[in-house]
């Protein structure tokens, strides 16, 4: 559970070597966080990642565990294997995230199927088994990176959006769900984001940094919001974007 | 299932909740947990997370309205005071003070459990002299996590008696207490109060060559923010019963305490920050007489003037607040200095701040008082970087030989503990012999690590 002064015991970020993950890392552990847990495909990178925080909080235990995020059927064994590490899971940030910008869908159909592993189906079968975990625990938040592309899918990168659109709808209800449990969940909205995920790609209106984004996540997690905005004023372009005629919203330069 | 936090209202935790004191229903309730575990709870005094249980289940045992009346029998003679655990010190006041008897021990509220009173084995004003509750304890029965009921003294089994001392319930549920009584002779405190202006005059003052041991009662309030030459001023106030001829009355043990206020329903956080508080500081510091002042005042308004306002932890808001109380050896008050520049130097400001000097340690290994200097405070818990300030003057006070009061962390890490407590290791065997299948589990005691982790 966290502290009184807001801080996490046990942190696990999935997507370890995420770098909006990171970000939100180095904003929520402090002094006070016991262990951090880096799931990630590469073990390696994600090591490397780990160092600064190593150094910086000597008493701090970092884990790491493989995964394959778009393998549905060994993710409950995931969470068993960071259970097995740390105990309980009081924060976990779920950051993995497949975008395959400009893949060829038209000549690849079958490429959505991965894509809808990473992004949507497997990322349920995790929040299940988190969820189901928090709820023994009497406690804990999951934090889902979801996007404004959720919100509203465009051309461009159907799939993707949609991914995001069916996640987020997801986690929204599931947090419903657990309401009393003690256990809850943190959907964030990021517009653009430049990363290295992003790099090359033309900027949208609104595009903000990962360091931003981790700052709204902070704020967010401690004082218990369901959904946040980074930046905060998308949430009310949105309210806007959603709503507009088709014809309009197909016009728009987004 | 219900959501439970302590007295600061942070840190909020789903347990599964019993309400009873009776000995057979505790007992089935403790079979029936889950692998989280159980805990007692009394009325939530503690600020932190010790009387909750996140997954597991929590007994709650403070049974302030029985219809039976309080589960208190009391020797006219002796004054021993044989209690339920699930009653209060206001309750066992409200019988006790107008028959001439007081608590031995009472800490800043009157409305904790004689359960938590041990528990956590509280101290008062007049620690200096009387040490802390759990030496006024003559026997107590406790239920062991395996069902059974044992009674532990001092003298029969002085192992299991201490560790439950300051055990933070993490031995077994204490049942019912035998308690030693103080008598009184009227329920009036005579009480001197001087201004002193600056903390070198403060500590002085306290130290038992400024003549602290003739009092009683002794304890002084801190104004954290003042600066420059009256750094730590503070108000001191001590004194001891009055006796029945020094209060006009032919009823000098009446007794009437009343709630006088209660604290709005909601409050915006930040209303007590450092301005408002600055403001408050300068009018109490001001209130009191420049000159040394003797006068009687009532058990309440000397000895639990917060209680006066009900739910007074809501004025800071629904980001709730932490309590920050250290203790450091007699001769570190350059660390108290230290640690009250620190929080000034941040702009924490501590609407309550008060300093006393502890006198020697008990037995029991776990008992937060040992002999040297207390500071005590509060501070709101969203203020930002408040982890990495405390962080920091947790390291002052471990490293001049200092510790943490577990009643009050909210915080702390293992290590604090581990470095604060140098009998630890003892107190966890003894309770790994009291508790062998780890039933006894609590919020506090996973994250400090006072408890073998288990495997859910």
């Amino acid at each position: 559970m966290k502290n009184g002064v807001g801080v996490a015991q046990n942190i696990v970020l999935f997507g370890g070597t995420s770098e909006i993950g990171q970000a939100i890392l180095k904003r929520v552990v402090k002094p006070g966080v016991a262990n951090l847990v880096l799931v990630s495909r590469d073990i390696e990178a994600a090591a490397e990642v780990s160092q600064s925080l190593m150094y910086e909080y000597p008493d701090l235990e970092v884990h790491h565990v493989r995964y394959d995020a778009s393998d549905a059927e060994s993710i409950v064994h995931v969470v068993n294997e960071v259970v097995d590490a740390v105990g309980d899971i009081d924060v976990a940030v779920l950051a993995q995230g497949l975008l395959n910008e400009g893949h060829d869908y038209y000549a690849d159909p079958v490429g959505v199927v991965s894509m809808a592993s990473v992004n949507f189906t497997g990322k349920m079968v995790l929040m299940y088994s988190l969820a189901a975990r928090m709820r023994s625990q009497g406690y804990g938040k999951i934090v889902l990176l979801s996007s404004v592309a959720g919100e509203r899918v465009r051309k461009g990168n159907p799939a993707y959006g949609a991914t995001k659109a069916g996640i987020d709808g997801f986690a929204l209800a599931l947090d419903h769900e657990l309401e009393g449990t003690g256990a809850s969940v943190l959907v964030v909205r990021p517009g653009f984001v430049t990363t290295k995920m992003t790099a090359g790609m033309s900027k949208a209106p609104f595009s903000t940094d990962a360091d931003s984004v981790a700052k709204i996540v902070e704020k967010g997690i401690s004082s218990n919001s369901k959904v946040v905005w980074a930046p905060g004023i998308l949430q009310w372009m949105f309210l806007i974007l959603k709503n507009l005629p088709i014809a309009i919203w197909r016009r728009l330069p987004l | 299932m219900q959501r439970l936090s302590g007295w600061g209202r942070t840190a909020w935790t789903v347990a599964d909740v019993i309400t009873t004191n009776d000995p057979q229903s505790i007992r089935e309730a403790v079979y029936g947990a889950n692998d989280r575990g159980v805990i007692a709870r009394g009325l939530g005094r503690s600020y932190g997370a010790a009387a909750q249980n996140a997954g597991g289940r929590v007994i709650e045992m403070a049974n302030e309205s029985d219809p039976l009346g309080i589960d208190a029998d009391l020797d006219p003679v002796s004054g021993m005071l044989s209690v339920g655990a699930g009653v209060s010190l206001d309750s066992i006041l409200r019988m006790c003070v107008p028959r001439g008897w007081f608590v031995p021990v009472t800490p800043g509220t009157r409305f904790v459990t004689v359960g938590g009173a041990i528990a956590s084995d509280v101290h008062g004003k007049n620690h200096h002299l009387d040490g802390s509750f759990g030496q006024h304890v003559r026997s107590m029965t406790l239920l062991l996590a395996n069902g059974d009921i044992v009674e532990l003294s001092p003298e029969s089994n002085p192992a299991w008696f201490w560790a439950t001392v300051g055990g933070m319930g993490l031995t077994g549920i204490i049942l019912r207490a035998t308690i030693a009584m103080l008598p009184i002779e009227s329920s009036r405190v005579r009480v001197e109060t001087e201004r002193l202006a600056n903390f070198d005059a403060v500590c002085e003052a306290m130290s038992s060559d400024g003549s602290d041991d003739d009092y009683r009662y002794s304890v002084c309030w801190v104004d954290l923010l003042a600066t420059g030459s009256s750094m730590g001023r503070g108000v001191l106030t001590r004194g001891d019963h009055a006796s029945a001829n020094e209060v006009d009355s032919d009823e000098p043990c009446a007794y009437d305490p009343r709630l006088t206020v209660s604290a709005p329903g909601w409050v915006p956080n930040g209303l007590l920050n450092k301005f408002s508080i600055k403001v408050f500081n300068e009018a109490w510091f001001r209130k009191a007489p420049s000159k040394r002042h003797v006068g009687l005042e009532s058990i309440p308004a000397f000895f639990h003037p917060l209680d006066g306002v009900n739910k007074w932890n809501r004025l800071y808001g629904n980001q709730g607040f932490i309590q920050y109380q250290f203790i450091v050896p007699l001769d570190r008050t350059d660390v108290l200095r230290q640690v009250i520049e620190t929080f000034s130097a941040a702009g924490v400001g501590s609407f309550l701040a008060v300093l006393k000097r502890m006198g020697p340690q008990n037995d029991a290994p776990m008992s937060f008082p040992t002999e040297g200097w207390t500071l005590t405070l509060d501070i709101a818990a969203g203020i930002k970087g408040l982890a990495e300030l405390l962080a920091k003057v947790d390291s002052m006070v471990l490293d001049a030989g200092g510790r943490h009061y577990l009643a009050k962390d909210s915080h702390v890490s293992p290590s604090a503990v581990r470095r604060g407590y140098a009998r630890l290791d003892e107190w966890m065997n003894t309770q790994h012999e009291m508790d062998p299948n780890g039933v006894w589990r609590s919020d506090l005691a996973r994250r400090l690590g006072l408890v073998e982790p288990r495997r859910s």
